[in-house]
């Protein structure tokens, strides 16, 4: 039997849509953007806002700085402590139009040595882990190669 | 300024992995303190214990978990959880129960016994908590924090692996002189290198060891101080216990992402500056006027980024004020003069106590073999998860 899909926390990023994106919420009333998502009320101190609405975070950043785990993180971290650990790289990623910096695991195959601070970046769908049951999504931020087209929204 | 507090008394237990309860490492270090004071438990009014989550359920109300070990006698008590900022949070409290007149004399007692390797988030199934979530989601230990802001700090400003590991050559040399210190070995750049990488590029050694350990103080009104004889007592002048201020631009545990700025301007200074300005402001003094300094060296990294923080030198120029040894025993300005966590290991709740103990030993005069001399103004400085953190400035 398939196996599932289903993201790692419901509502962060579009799940198996053509244009994969991370879900913040941005202040109707000051603008202000939030990720992972703030849905009552928004923390800007100069802010009474309590009406947020979901808004698509930009797809490509540049690199503010990154890191590997080479060892096994505890749980609730999945991974099989029978078979032999794999590093994970992290990127943290910082995205011009929201001023705001997201971490992410980075795509499968790239480590610290693809990656450099400005070097620019892309968010693409990816897999956590599976289980008997489900596969569980995530995002992942992979090195662009070549240069992108305009951002269509922020 | 708000007044000062003395330090009458300090005490530990030293620091290790002894494999006990952490109410005996508690309880030891407050009869040290007390015994240091000269004062008999029965002449505290007042009982402040910074929390550990890891000590079960006692551990979440160590103040009356200590007060009962020493003999429960009726006193003000109080319990205090700030993470890794737990201890010097217990200082203010007790300080601000002196200053309002609500207690003479209060015993602040920290203590943990860790588990090995790294920690973890509290138990269960929590997605509503970051902390949960970032180890669910991303795997982001501790140390990959610490290695992010070390590979920036790279990237920006030139500082180097080499850089980082002579902090640990540093502060392992000030720990070899420390009775209470974990670890009583010099370490060579050399050995640095050798170790693991544990998160890229900071290895096994340029990370702290999560340990077992116990500090204490015994705080009074100044007035209670020269009643008991003591006419010059270390005091503290300030304790800077502030939030973040909105949007913090930096990425921090356990978060997955900083705040925004794109509605509001990133404020001037960051959190970690802003805990130094906070004390430097409530004590009236600059960092012109420190003798010495406890950071938290989480990462040999982070130290160099606090000794930006804390004005010691620009941005950018921590690595050449190492390199200078002005941070070293015998430089201009010592900067973890104890051996730093790096010689200590978190014991979480005990670590900000045991910072202002050292200070107390140095302002005293009588810290041995990593004495700064003629020590007359020294500061604390910690951060623990969620926006917690403190500075302490005591003087002489």
């Amino acid at each position: 039997m398939p196996r599932i899909r289903k993201p790692v926390v419901p509502g962060w990023f579009t799940q198996d849509t053509g244009d994969f994106r991370l879900l913040g919420t941005r202040c109707r009333s000051c603008g202000s953007v939030f990720f992972p998502r703030e849905d009552v009320f928004c923390r800007n101190p100069g802010c009474a806002g309590d009406d947020l609405e979901e808004v698509p975070l930009s797809r490509h950043g540049t690199v503010w700085s990154y890191t590997d785990g080479r060892y096994r993180p505890p749980a609730p971290y999945v991974s099989d402590p029978d078979t032999e650990w794999r590093p994970y790289t992290l990127v943290a990623v910082e995205l011009v139009a929201e001023r705001m910096v997201v971490l992410g695991q980075a795509a499968p195959g790239v480590g610290v040595a693809d990656l450099a601070v400005g070097a620019e970046v892309e968010l693409v769908p990816g897999i956590l882990n599976e289980d008997a049951e489900h596969t569980w999504t995530t995002w992942h931020w992979r090195p662009v190669t070549t240069a992108p087209g305009p951002e269509t929204t922020a | 300024m708000t007044g000062e507090v003395a330090v009458l008394g300090a005490g530990m237990h030293p620091w290790g992995k002894w494999g006990r309860g952490f109410v005996e490492y508690g309880t030891r270090a407050a009869r040290e303190a007390l015994a240091d004071a000269g004062l008999e438990w029965g002449a505290v009014q007042s009982v402040v214990g910074a929390d550990t989550v890891r000590g079960g359920y006692p551990g979440y109300v160590a103040g009356a978990t200590f007060a009962r070990a020493l003999g429960s006698q009726g006193t003000r008590v109080t319990s205090v959880y700030a993470a890794c900022a737990s201890g010097a949070q217990a200082i203010d409290t007790a300080r601000a129960q002196i200053l309002a007149g609500m207690a003479e004399v209060v015993l602040v007692v920290g203590a943990d016994a860790a588990p090995k390797g790294f920690f973890a988030p509290a138990g269960g199934d929590r997605p509503d908590d970051p902390d949960w979530l970032r180890f669910r989601v991303l795997g982001a230990t501790n140390p990959a924090y610490f290695a992010l802001y070390a590979r920036r700090r790279m990237a920006l400003y030139g500082d180097t692996v080499d850089d980082f590991a002579q902090v640990k050559v540093k502060n392992s040399a000030a720990g070899a002189a420390n009775p209470y210190a974990r670890y009583r070995r010099r370490v060579t750049t050399r050995e640095v290198a050798a170790s693991p990488v544990v998160a890229d590029p900071l290895r096994l050694l340029d990370i702290c060891a999560t340990s077992d350990g116990g500090a204490a103080l015994v705080l009074s009104s100044m007035d209670a101080a020269r009643r008991h004889g003591v006419a010059d007592p270390v005091r503290i002048r300030a304790v800077a216990a502030v939030t973040p201020r909105y949007p913090r631009t930096e990425l921090d545990l356990p978060d997955i992402a900083s705040d925004s700025a794109a509605a509001v301007a990133e404020p001037a200074a960051g959190f970690r500056a802003s805990l130094a300005q906070g004390a430097y402001e409530e004590a009236g003094i600059g960092p012109e006027d420190l003798s010495l300094a406890e950071v938290y060296d989480l990462s040999t990294a982070l130290e160099l980024e606090w000794y930006e923080d804390l004005g010691l030198c620009g941005t950018g120029e921590a690595a050449k004020l190492l390199r200078d040894g002005a941070t070293a025993l015998g430089g201009r300005l010592p900067v973890n003069a104890s051996g730093g966590l790096a010689s200590f290991g978190e014991a979480v709740p005990a670590q900000a106590v045991a910072q202002v103990c050292e200070l107390t030993w140095q302002l005293r005069g009588r810290a041995g073999e990593r004495q700064v001399p003629d020590a007359r103004v020294g500061v604390t400085a910690n951060q623990g998860l969620f926006g917690h953190g403190s500075a302490v400035v005591a003087v002489r």
